[in-house]
Formats: C-alpha cells, sequence, structure tokens
C-alpha cells in the first residue's frame, strides 16, 4: 500500500528506544579502556569477560553522563536508582545477563521538542536508564552474516561492559503522514544533544548511537493502539525515516488484507528497505529481572544533580532561536547555515570580530562553493574562522576589494599561511596612498581627452571610462571607488 | 618437629622471633596432610611447591632484618571458592575443574600481603550448596572426630583442615552458616563477619546478597588474628563497607562480659534441636553468667519465616550468577562437535557440569524470578528479610550479643540427609538469620554429645560490631576451658 493511502486509513503511533554509548574512559562496571577499534579481545579484564568472583563497580562519569542527558531532556532525576539484572543467555553476554536498569531508572518523565516543516512536536520521554553493552558476535562463514547458517562464531568482548545509556520515548501520537519525518527529527534533536553535552561520539554509522523503531496503526485516532512492532538495526537518520514509512505501509497492508500484526521484533534491511521478522512476543526471553545485589543503588542528591546542572550547555534549537534573532538572519539563511554545517563557524568569525552578514556571504558563499566542489565538508576545509574575519576586515578597511580577498582564499587554501601572509607574498594590497593614485588618474586624464571633457562638460558618468584606465594601468589594486572620487574632483573641482 | 597444636598466635610470633623457620612450620602441616588427607579429604589441592617457596621467601626476608606480616609463615588453607592466581579454583565443581585463575581474590591478596602461607585449597559443597560437604564433585570430605560423619557444610574441607590441625587457620564462606555450622560440627572456632567488612572481590559468588568469607581457628585469638588481616573495605567490591575493621584482636585479647547483656533468641532453643544442644548452650550462658554477664531472653517472632526466604531469595541470586558457566570461556566444555549450536552445547556443559543440589537450586531460583511469580516469591522474601532485620533491631536494644545454638544437631552420618534436602537445609535454621540481616555471627566448641561429637554455640552482633563476638567468645572459651581434640 502507499503511503499516503495508509495513512488516510491508519494512524501510526510511534515510540522509540535509542542507545547511546558514552565516550567515557573506562567501561561502565571496570577499568578497561573504551577505545574504539581496537585488537579483538585486548581492552578486557576479569570483570567484563566475567570471570568468576569479580564483581562490578560503577563508573561514575556515566552516572554523571546519564543524569546530565536525563536533565538535557527534561527528566526528573530519581534520587535513589537501582541497578537490575536482565537475565538471557547468549554467548556475547559474558555474564549471561546484563547489567540494566528496570524499575528504578536514573531519569523519568522528561521531553523533548521536535521541528518539522515548522511545527513544533513535544516528544515525550518516558525514562533513561544506563545499562552495559554486549561484546559483538561476528558469525563465519555463513551466507547471511547471522547466526544460523554460520560455519562457526567469534566473539569479541572490547565492547562488553562499555556504558550505556537506553533513552526511551512515550507512545508518539498524533503525527499522521509526518510520522516518519518525526521520527527522523527526533533522533536528530537527540543527538544534537548529545553532541553538545559531549557525551557521546553519537556515531551511528559506528554504533554509538542505535535506534529501535516501535510502530502500531489504529483505524481511529482516538483508539485503543495497535498491536505494535519493533524495528532493530536501524542505523542512519535517513534509515528511521525509511524503516518508519515502510513498517506503515507494511503494516497497513496486513491490516487492510484482514490479517493482524504479530508482535515481533523485526530488522531493518538497509540494502533492500525492508524489514523481516525476527523474534515474537512468545519466543520473546523472561528476563527475570532482579536488583543487582552486587551493586549499592545510586544516590543522586539534589545538591549533585544540580551542580551537574549548571554544566548544561544551551539546549541546540534554543542556541539556533537565539543566534538567528541575534543575527538577524531569516528563517531561509538560518536553515541554509545549518544545512551548511556553518553555525558555530559563522559564531566564531563573528566572534573573531567579522560582522554577522560579512561572515555569512564567505562562508555560505566562496567558500560553501570550494566545499561543494572539493567534495570537502565545510568546517574541514583548512581556513578557520580567524582567517575569514581576517579577509572581511581586510576588505572592510579597503585594503583588499572581493576579487583579492579570493585570491586570498586560494592561498589559506593552498596552504600559503594566514591572511596577511597571502597578502604580502602575492602583492596583494590595494593601492591606497592617494599621491601614487592621482599620478594614475592625471595619466588617465591625459590620455583620454575627449572623456575627460564631457566630464567637465558636466557628463559625470562618463567618469567611468577613465576609473576603467586607471584600473587598468593600477592591475587592478586599487579602490575603484577611490578612484573615482579623485577623477571627479580634478576634472570638476568638487 | 610436630607444629600441629601450636596456635597460630604462637606460630607468628615463633616466626618473627627466629624460634623456628617458617619452612619448618610448613613442613610439619604438609607432612600432617600427607598423613591424614587421604582418609579426611579436606584438601582439592595441596601447594607443596608454593608453601615452601613462600615459606622460604619469609625466611628470608627475616634474615634480612624486614619487617614481617602480622601473619608472616602462618599456613592458611582457603576454600577453593576464593580465587587464587595460578592455583586451582573449582568451587567442588566439574564445571570449573582444571580452571587456574589469573588473578586473586582481595582475601587471597590480604593473606599474601600479610606474610601467610597458602597451603592448598579446600574441598566444599559444590558452589557452597549443602551443609555437609557430600554435595562436592570431588568426593566428600569427612569429619575427623568420626570418620563415618559429614564435617558440615559448605566449607567442610576448610573446617577439617584446622580440626585435624592440618593447618593452623584456614578460610571459609558463610552464606547462611556455611562457616559456622561446620565449626560447631567439627569443634572449632568460626566466624561470618559482617556482609562488607571482608570484600567479595574474587569470591566465586552462590548469592551475593548473602556470602561473606571469614575465619576458621582454633581458639578466638587465633580467629580474630585471620579476621583482622582478611578485613578491610577493598574499592573493587561495591558492596564493601568503607569504615575501620572492628578493633576483633583487641576484644580477643581482653573478653571481659562483666555487664554485657547476652540475649537468647527465644524461637531458637527449644523444639527440634539435640537434647545434648540444649543442655551444653544452657551451661554456657551459666558460665557466661559466672562471668559477670547478663542473660536476657529476647524474641524475634519472624525468624520462623526466614528459611523460606532464605531459599527464595538464594535460589533466585544463584541462577543468575551460576549463569556465567556457560563453556564459552573457561571451565567445562561438553559437545563442541563442530556440528552443534552454541545453545545445545551450553546446555549439554551445565547438565554434565552441575550436580543435582546446584541444578535443584538453578530451577527454583529461575522459577521464584520468573515472570508473574516474582511479587509472590523474591518480592515477598525481601519484606521477610526486612522484617527479621527489625527483629534483630529490636532484640539489639535488649542485649550487646545474642546467643543461640550453632546447629539443631551434632554431625550426622554421611549419606543420611542427601536426599532429604529439606532436613538437609534445617541445619541452617539458626545461623540463617544472621546472613539475612548483614550482621556478624561466631559458633565456638562448648562440648560434646554423648557419642562425643562436638556442640557449638553461637553469638551474633550488630553490623560492624564484630568485635562484641570475639569479647563473648573469648570469655565464653576461657570458662569452658575447652581442650577435647579429635
Amino acid at each position: 500500500m502507499r503511503f499516503e493511502q495508509a495513512i488516510s486509513e491508519f494512524d501510526p503511533v510511534l515510540g522509540l528506544e535509542v542507545h547511546v554509548e558514552l565516550n567515557t574512559e573506562t567501561k561502565m562496571f571496570c577499568g578497561c579502556s573504551t577505545t574504539f577499534g581496537a585488537a579483538p579481545n585486548t581492552q578486557v579484564c576479569p570483570v567484563c569477560l566475567a570471570l568468576p568472583g569479580s564483581l562490578p563497580v560503577v563508573n561514575g562519569t556515566a552516572v554523571e553522563s546519564a543524569i546530565r542527558i536525563g536533565l538535557a531532556l527534561n527528566c526528573a532525576i530519581a534520587p535513589r536508582s537501582r541497578f537490575a539484572r536482565k537475565n538471557y543467555f547468549y554467548p556475547d553476554m559474558p555474564k549471561n545477563y546484563q547489567i540494566s536498569q528496570y524499575d528504578e531508572p536514573i531519569a523519568v518523565n522528561g521531553y523533548l521538542d521536535v521541528d518539522v516543516d515548522g511545527d513544533t512536536y513535544r516528544i515525550g520521554i518516558e525514562r533513561a536508564h544506563m545499562e552495559e553493552d554486549t561484546g559483538k558476535s561476528l558469525h563465519m562463514g555463513g551466507a547471511t552474516g547471522r547466526i544460523h547458517g554460520a560455519d562457526y562464531s567469534l566473539v569479541d568482548y572490547n565492547r562488553a561492559g562499555i556504558p550505556l545509556i537506553e533513552i526511551v520515548t512515550k507512545p508518539i501520537e498524533g503525527t499522521g503522514e509526518k510520522a516518519p519525518e518525526v521520527a527522523r527529527a527526533y533522533v536528530a534533536a537527540l543527538r544534537d544533544i548529545l553532541r553538545s553535552l559531549g557525551v557521546s561520539d553519537v556515531r551511528m554509522e559506528q554504533g554509538s548511537l542505535r535506534c529501535d523503531a516501535n510502530v502500531s496503526l489504529r483505524p481511529d485516532p482516538q483508539g485503543p493502539f495497535g498491536t505494535r512492532t519493533e524495528t532493530k538495526n536501524v542505523n542512519s537518520l535517513r534509515s528511521v525515516e525509511r524503516a518508519v514509512r515502510h513498517e506503515i505501509e507494511r503494516q497497513a497492508d496486513v491490516l487492510a488484507a484482514g490479517g493482524t500484526i504479530v508482535q515481533e521484533t523485526r530488522h531493518w534491511h538497509e540494502d533492500t528497505g525492508k524489514t523481516t521478522p525476527g523474534r515474537t512476543k512468545e519466543e520473546a526471553e523472561d528476563y527475570r529481572y532482579f536488583p543487582e545485589p552486587d551493586l549499592a543503588p545510586v544516590a543522586a542528591s539534589e545538591q549533585w544533580v544540580e551542580q551537574l546542572r549548571a554544566t548544561l550547555p544551551e539546549p541546540p534549537a534554543q542556541r539556533r532561536a537565539r543566534l538567528q534573532q541575534h543575527w538577524g538572519f531569516t528563517d531561509l539563511e538560518m536553515r541554509d547555515v545549518v544545512n551548511a554545517q556553518a553555525l558555530e563557524l559563522i559564531e566564531q568569525t563573528i566572534e573573531a570580530g567579522a560582522s554577522a552578514a560579512g561572515a555569512k556571504k564567505w562562508w555560505l558563499g566562496e567558500l560553501a562553493r570550494r566545499s561543494n566542489d572539493s567534495g570537502v565538508a565545510l568546517p574541514d576545509l583548512p581556513i578557520d574562522a580567524v582567517g575569514v574575519a581576517r579577509i572581511e576586515a581586510l576588505v572592510a578597511e579597503g585594503t583588499l576589494n572581493d576579487k583579492m580577498a579570493r585570491q586570498v582564499i586560494d592561498g589559506i587554501l593552498a596552504g600559503e599561511g594566514s591572511a596577511d601572509e597571502v597578502v604580502a607574498a602575492r602583492g596583494l594590497a590595494l593601492v591606497s596612498d592617494d599621491t601614487a593614485l592621482l599620478v594614475a588618474v592625471d595619466e588617465a586624464i591625459a590620455g583620454n581627452p575627449d572623456v575627460a571633457q564631457k566630464v567637465r562638460d558636466g557628463k559625470v558618468a562618463a567618469v567611468g571610462a577613465l576609473v576603467g584606465a586607471v584600473m587598468k594601468s593600477t592591475r587592478g589594486q586599487a579602490d575603484a571607488g577611490r578612484v573615482r572620487e579623485l577623477l571627479v574632483a580634478r576634472l570638476t573641482g568638487e | 618437629m610436630s607444629f600441629s597444636y601450636t596456635n597460630a598466635v604462637d606460630l607468628a610470633a615463633g616466626i618473627a622471633a627466629g624460634d623456628f623457620s617458617a619452612r619448618e612450620v610448613a613442613t610439619s602441616f604438609l607432612d600432617r596432610i600427607a598423613e591424614t588427607d587421604d582418609q579426611l579429604n579436606a584438601f582439592l589441592a595441596v601447594d607443596v611447591s608454593g608453601a615452601l617457596a613462600t615459606a622460604d621467601a619469609i625466611d628470608a626476608a627475616r634474615a634480612r632484618g624486614e619487617a614481617l606480616g602480622p601473619l608472616a609463615g602462618v599456613p592458611v588453607a582457603v576454600k577453593d571458592v576464593l580465587t587464587t592466581k595460578g592455583l586451582p579454583t573449582t568451587c567442588g565443581s566439574k564445571m570449573l575443574e582444571g580452571w587456574i585463575p589469573a588473578y586473586d581474590a582481595t582475601v587471597t591478596a590480604n593473606l599474601r600481603n600479610a606474610g601467610a602461607v597458602i597451603i592448598g585449597k579446600t574441598n566444599m559443597d559444590e558452589f557452597a550448596m549443602g551443609s555437609s560437604t557430600e554435595n562436592s564433585a570431588f568426593g566428600p570430605t569427612r569429619n575427623p572426630w568420626d570418620a563415618g560423619r559429614i564435617p558440615g557444610g559448605s566449607s567442610g574441607g576448610s573446617a577439617v583442615a584446622v580440626a585435624a590441625r592440618q593447618a593452623p587457620l584456614s578460610i571459609g564462606t558463610d552464606t547462611g552458616g556455611s562457616i559456622r555450622q561446620p565449626a560447631a560440627m567439627t569443634g572449632v572456632v568460626g566466624v561470618k563477619p559482617t556482609y562488607g567488612g571482608v570484600s567479595r572481590y574474587g569470591l566465586v559468588a552462590l548469592a551475593s546478597s548473602l556470602d561473606q568469607a571469614g575465619p576458621f581457628a582454633t581458639t578466638v585469638a587465633d580467629a580474630a588474628m585471620l579476621h583482622a588481616v582478611m578485613a578491610g573495605h577493598d574499592p573493587r567490591d561495591s558492596t564493601s563497607i568503607d569504615a575501620p575493621v572492628p578493633p576483633v584482636v583487641q576484644a580477643a585479647a581482653n573478653p571481659d562480659v562483666k555487664g554485657m547483656r547476652i540475649g537468647v533468641v527465644k524461637q531458637l532453643t527449644g523444639e527440634g534441636f539435640q537434647r545434648e544442644v540444649r543442655e551444653h548452650f544452657q551451661e554456657s550462658l551459666d558460665a557466661l553468667a559466672d562471668a559477670g554477664a547478663e542473660i536476657v531472653e529476647v524474641s524475634c517472632p519472624h525468624f520462623e519465616y526466614a528459611l523460606a526466604a532464605y531459599y527464595l531469595i538464594l535460589p533466585s541470586e544463584a541462577s543468575s550468577n551460576l549463569a556465567k558457566f556457560d563453556a564459552m570461556r573457561y571451565g567445562l566444555r561438553v559437545g563442541d562437535d563442530g556440528d552443534r549450536s552454541v545453545e545445545q552445547v551450553m546446555a549439554l556443559t551445565r547438565e554434565a557440569g552441575f550436580g543435582p543440589e546446584v541444578k535443584r537450586r538453578i530451577m527454583l531460583g529461575t522459577y521464584a524470578l520468573s515472570s508473574g511469580y516474582y511479587d509472590a516469591y523474591y518480592g515477598q522474601a525481601q519484606k521477610v528479610r526486612t522484617l527479621i532485620a527489625n527483629d534483630f533491631a529490636a532484640a539489639f536494644s535488649q542485649a550487646d550479643v545474642l546467643a543461640t545454638p550453632t546447629a539443631p544437631t551434632t554431625a550426622f552420618p554421611l549419606g543420611e540427609k542427601v536426599d532429604d534436602p529439606l532436613s538437609m537445609y534445617l541445619q541452617d535454621i539458626a545461623t540463617i538469620p544472621a546472613n539475612l540481616a548483614g550482621i556478624p555471627g561466631m559458633s565456638v566448641p562448648v562440648g560434646l554429645d554423648d557419642q562425643g561429637l562436638p556442640i557449638g554455640l553461637q553469638f551474633m552482633a550488630p553490623a560492624m560490631a564484630d568485635d562484641r563476638l570475639y569479647v563473648a567468645g573469648g570469655a565464653l572459651e576461657a570458662a569452658i576451658g575447652w581442650e577435647a581434640r579429635p
């Protein structure tokens, strides 16, 4: 069924679960390094290998990150939260239980506002809780890379015990046809917040931010929720939107044909754009949660929480709104700025002394063009905010014209040094000495007596030809405005 | 020269003074083990070369004039549930046969730092589940008082090692009585410290919220010396208490009970306790009263639910703690023929590797935690736990220490209760409440029954008041003048 038709017949309800790997230096419950990409099974110890007798100790920095995330998502922080064991057998889980949080999570009941096409959707946050990651299984020899059909499997426990925060939304209702975009916008907004907090690398392609999307449909928007499916392995923003859209279409097909939705996990396939069934509810494990007896409850005192609240950066959306107003940009301009990843660059360029308009002109104009041509993202170009601010200052004070400024940019991008160094090395300063300019002016008047006479007779517009002559004789390194002033003064006495 | 009947305090002093060498002491106890352990089966591993090497190092350090640790040269036997780097740690299970840990338990490290000579690893009920040491996968340990009888459990090997003077000191663990009950069965002193007083890092967990390692010794003062070395805050154990170790050595050195209020728990003295156990208990109270203690009666009405709560909490935690034995990273692996799935290999390994009592408790715990039953079982048991802690709080407002018989009976014949788990579980009726509340307890030998089998008396004290046990225990020891030997 086409998406539009599906939406006309059914009302989608979403629920999003996002797992975030924290970027702490050490694991959640031991001192092992968390560096990504190390040789397999080199970042392990008795604790994260679950050797008999080993015990977990909570990483205090991870708890701080969890509290800051909770606060940034407008959650209440539990004064006392507890870890729990989630019991199930799987070879990449060393203890065969995961230390997680169950009925006493660290953060509850928050929200995040996201914008889609000018409309704001308030996404309720049910909870954010702490847990540990599992190891990574590599299934060898099979066609699918899945465990079934593999000849053998290898397990890398480097990832086992890396701190995770799981952020779970409340049911997201009332988004209608915008559901896929809202899902994507939520994950994007969450990613921005986590990045601004500095608590995670938030790289979906590396798995440091992972999303599971719950989707259900109901015929009546006021009616009870339909049976949901949980789509896993949704590992890019684009996939979030596609997976939700696909699952809405798929479920609508099933329901329209008189079928029923099976409560199950489903697997997202990036290549086909489809989901395939995983475990059904009947097959689902009973996790036998119980409070983790090896760990004391986490006590978050009001004082500690307030200290952490004081470390929160301005929320990204609020910051964008503030800067837009401050800079006087239109919505459209601001969207261009954000899309070009130029927000920080422009902010820094203004801090370095440029005007908002000037900073935007260079970053979204000449430099955006270079970025497009070279395929290098704007923030990765070898020119910084200080350099751009200096170029803008040189133009404003009349040392450079725009054409020369572009040559300075060429020089900086070619690694020839700072703006001033490029100006000096390439001899790019405008001739601003009136005495030198007057010599050229007098030569131009002498060389074009007819034109000069017209100007003397009152046809001031004719002066353009003389300006051109002066610019030519100075090889463009004169300020054309000043040349014009000098010519007119010479010829009319004004 | 034999040091079998020299106590640990005197061994440490003699070695420090140069009266005899650590090597002589180690050799004496190694010889004793060699002579007796074929019959007793108290040891699963004897580290002859390691013990002699440590002893020689102590002697060399002394010869160089270096300061020696408090246990320098004193042999200690360690229950096979605590990890020992380079020495096998089996937990009495086929599951871990041959596993050699890469790291020391904190208790093991504390022993080494104190100069102790780790002489070997002792037999135990599999994964500490049992009260007779008959559940060991490596055969039962026998009671030196009567080789046809059990030594108690689960720390039966450690109790027997000390009772039979194979080692002057040993370490056990106590989850529901596994130090105190075998101490009573074998006529030695055994102490379960306050929960959190001794690090659990490297103690292969049975029930994390109940397990606690503690000392066995022939005297209260010896037990105190070992207790002080074992105990202390450990940042690697989040349940470890960050406070000074109670002054147990000082308490044992000056055991004066004048004015001490000793509470007799009404619910743990009558029905179900063997006649001689009751008689010796009463005689002990009289002796303590003669020494100046005030005997009062206290009531702990919720103790009758302790056993039931314990047998929900323990299996629940154990079912989860033992999940890590899955053939993936260490220990036994069965059925890995290249065709079977990982789930099949896990299942075959656990089927072959765990004994019947372990399986029974894993099933009980899995059931108690399962969805729909959690509140009725695990949840209720936790509430009982709170009520028992409240009972203790009330009792300790009337008494400084509490006293009960340690076990309802003396040592029973091998095989008698193997097929009767409930009767076996009742062995711990008097010791379980202390584990549920996290408070310390001590068993002190007080006499022999009509068949010449040892009887123990248990003292309990408030959390982190372990020193009171040593005051009461030391006073009782002095009053009774216990000198019986197996």
